[in-house]
């Protein structure tokens, strides 16, 4: 158990710290070695979508993706990095999203404050991540295992505080006609400046991501995921790094929470029941926990499904479905769609890697 | 804790609760010993269905969050039996009978193969709890169900001082609190699969180096923790009715329940659920849309000062 442990702490250490560069030069040359060609054909692709497809498909398909994706990439940095599988991070996301439009603009007038956006948005990001320091405060007080039931016990509550108080968050009927403002004359809810909105946020936070847990402290994270105990012997606050992840992971998760809500121009309780909560789950880990681009890559597939399910099969019975997808994925590949395209490229390339630690509990 | 501890905490929690009390008797008495009853009737359904939970959590650390769906499917299951046969008896029967054999086919069809690995397992009752719920929505469709109560528990119990009238199902539902939680001290303190179960809770590697099989008392466990959901779920039906969603409200009972009380004591579990069916039908007759909150509070307060609830143990 002791030497196991130790091997899962230099693995994944040793894979993923980015040597921080010195100078600006150093810097430049990090980059530059850092940018490969995938990269940069991944950008030009997503930079030119809008003139290929169609404005359902990137409204619809793409911009959502690019949401849930953000909100499920919280969810991968707590639960992939930090070893914390929260439920409440579509919680997190749905206070965020009543923020703004209890601070902002809403149908509900006799509730709305109607903040400028430059106030509001801001001041819903702090909520949100006060929020989420709160959770983070309560769940990591405990470990392991009893976090997930802590947290899907405050976001079910929450669920239900949503659902019965009608003087703040307007009860069963939500919150209506939540827009993004007009900002330098540009409509932000048409699908193509939406589009670039949330590809803006998803870049920003995916990058967020790739910086932190190279830096101190995303590995120092790593290590407590890892053996705590360890770390703490080491002089790391546990605890500490523990709460400002939630912290961090309740921004990224506010952003995208705000962006749902201008996709959806509403927010109601059931943007923040117990189905949403599990989809996040079901995004993060469908798409793989190990690397960010899981969370974007399960929020295609599932987006995906979702809209083409109606093809395939009764728009009714999309909950089997995924749910089907998940459990297969959970039995048959705990690393998501990543670890299945890792497995496949070790079988079918030359040997990439001596040691390849795949297993993690 | 010390003494001055246990004071400071008896006056912080006693006294608001006292204050409380006293205004709410002098005000309106029949309301208050009317909501006494009803938290204590609620408290004894989210027992029964918690004790599962926590029997399960207790020996093989297994969150079943499948829990809120298998109490579903045993309230469906009652419905029809109660609906062909008539048999109230023999419903209960059926709904603790089909939601134990559920859950034996998950232990060992599904949870058996991933032993130890507490997250995966947990995410495959996640799974579950969508397939579950879907399958009940398509086989049972998304309308209310609402069971009859067996006919000598109909109406109400007529003539008590200051209740008046009282609903005679409801107070049954308090007696099978009790017998069940009085069966289940006697299951695990004076029989040989009691005594495996809790030693099990205590040192699973041990148990198995003595000669027992592991695997049988796991499936006896869960069997009997999904069972009793099952039958939470037959009990529930007469009071709540059956519709989808459901399954959330009473997987939080459960979740709550445990956490308050502490995970893997059936104590604890009798304890947490009467916490949280006081706090709630009190929020909800005192101060209806902001019910959820007093849950939230006492969360939070134990969460804050007993982090693995008021009679968990170190795991």
């Amino acid at each position: 158990m002791k030497s196991g442990a130790a091997a899962a702490v230099a693995t994944p250490v040793a894979v993923s710290i980015a040597h921080p560069a010195r100078s600006a030069s150093n810097r430049f040359e990090a980059m530059r070695s850092a940018v490969s060609l995938r990269h940069v054909v991944v950008l030009a692709g997503v930079l030119l979508l809008p003139l290929a497809a169609t404005p359902f498909m990137l409204f619809q398909v793409v911009a959502q993706s690019l949401v849930l994706g953000l909100i499920a990439l919280s969810l991968t940095f707590l639960g992939g990095y930090g070893g914390m599988v929260s439920l409440a991070q579509m919680t997190v996301a749905g206070i965020a999203g009543y923020a703004v439009a209890v601070l902002g603009f809403s149908s509900a007038t006799e509730i709305s404050l109607r903040w400028p956006w430059w106030a509001a948005i801001p001041v819903a990001l702090v909520i949100c991540s006060l929020a989420a320091t709160l959770v983070g405060w309560l769940s990591v007080r405990t470990e392991g295992i009893y976090t997930i039931m802590i947290t899907l016990a405050i976001g079910v509550a929450f669920y239900y505080l949503v659902l019965q108080n009608y003087s703040v968050f307007n009860g069963f009927q939500g919150m209506r006609e939540v827009y993004p403002p007009k900002v330098f004359g540009v409509a932000w809810r048409d699908p193509v400046p939406f589009y670039y909105l949330s590809l803006g946020c998803a870049l920003a936070g995916y990058f967020l991501v790739r910086w932190v847990v190279g830096a101190p402290f995303g590995i120092a994270l790593q290590g407590i995921r890892d053996n705590p105990r360890r770390m703490n012997a080491l002089g790391f606050h546990v605890v500490a790094h523990r709460v400002a992840a939630y912290a961090l992971a309740g921004f990224i998760a506010g952003v995208g929470g705000v962006l749902f809500v201008w996709y959806n121009g509403l927010i109601t309780p059931g943007s923040v029941g117990t189905s949403w909560l599990i989809n996040i789950l079901v995004i993060a880990v469908l798409g793989g926990m190990k690397h960010p681009i899981g969370a974007f890559l399960g929020a295609l597939v599932f987006v995906l499904l979702q809209t083409f399910a109606i093809d395939l099969f009764d728009r009714e019975r999309f909950n089997l479905v995924i749910g089907g997808v998940f459990l297969a994925i959970v039995l048959f590949s705990p690393d998501g769609l990543l670890g299945l395209w890792e497995k496949l490229r070790l079988r079918l390339g030359p040997a990439q890697r001596l040691s390849h630690n795949s297993r993690r509990s | 804790m010390n003494r001055r501890a246990a004071l400071a905490t008896a006056l912080l929690v006693g006294g608001p609760i006292t204050v409380f009390s006293v205004w709410a008797l002098a005000d309106n008495p029949r309301l208050y010993l009317v909501t006494l009853m009803n938290s204590l009737t609620l408290a004894s359904l989210y027992f029964i269905v918690a004790s599962g939970f926590t029997l399960v959590f207790g020996l093989m650390r297994n969150v079943n969050l499948a829990h809120g769906s298998l109490y579903l499917l045993g309230g469906y299951v009652g419905f029809f039996v109660a609906e062909r046969t008539g048999w109230w008896v023999l419903a209960m029967a059926a709904g603790f009978m089909a939601a134990a054999l559920a859950g034996l086919l998950i232990q060992v069809l599904l949870l058996r193969h991933m032993q130890g690995q507490e997250l995966r397992q947990t995410m495959v009752t996640i799974g579950l709890s969508i397939v579950i719920g879907d399958l009940l929505i398509w086989i049972f469709t998304g309308q209310v169900h609402q069971m009859e109560a067996p006919e000598w528990l109909q109406g109400p119990i007529r003539g008590i001082p200051l209740i008046k009238a009282y609903s005679a199902y409801r107070l049954s539902l308090l007696g099978f609190g009790i017998a069940i939680g009085v069966g289940l001290w006697l299951l695990l303190n004076r029989t040989r699969v009691g005594a495996m179960i809790r030693a099990g809770v205590d040192d699973r590697g041990m148990l198995a180096a003595a000669g027992v099989n592991v695997n049988l008392v796991f499936a006896v466990t869960f069997m009997l923790g999904a069972g009793l959901a099952g039958l939470g779920g037959v009990i529930g039906a007469v009071e709540l009715s059956m519709v989808p969603g459901e399954d959330t409200r009473l997987l939080l009972a459960s979740l709550i329940v445990v956490i308050v009380g502490g995970m893997g004591s059936v104590v604890g579990a009798a304890i947490g659920a009467a916490i949280l069916g006081l706090a709630e039908t009190y929020g909800l007759a005192y101060a209806p849309t902001y019910s959820v909150v007093f849950v939230f509070v006492v969360l939070i307060g134990v969460l804050a000062f007993r982090p693995r609830g008021i009679m968990g143990r170190p795991a």
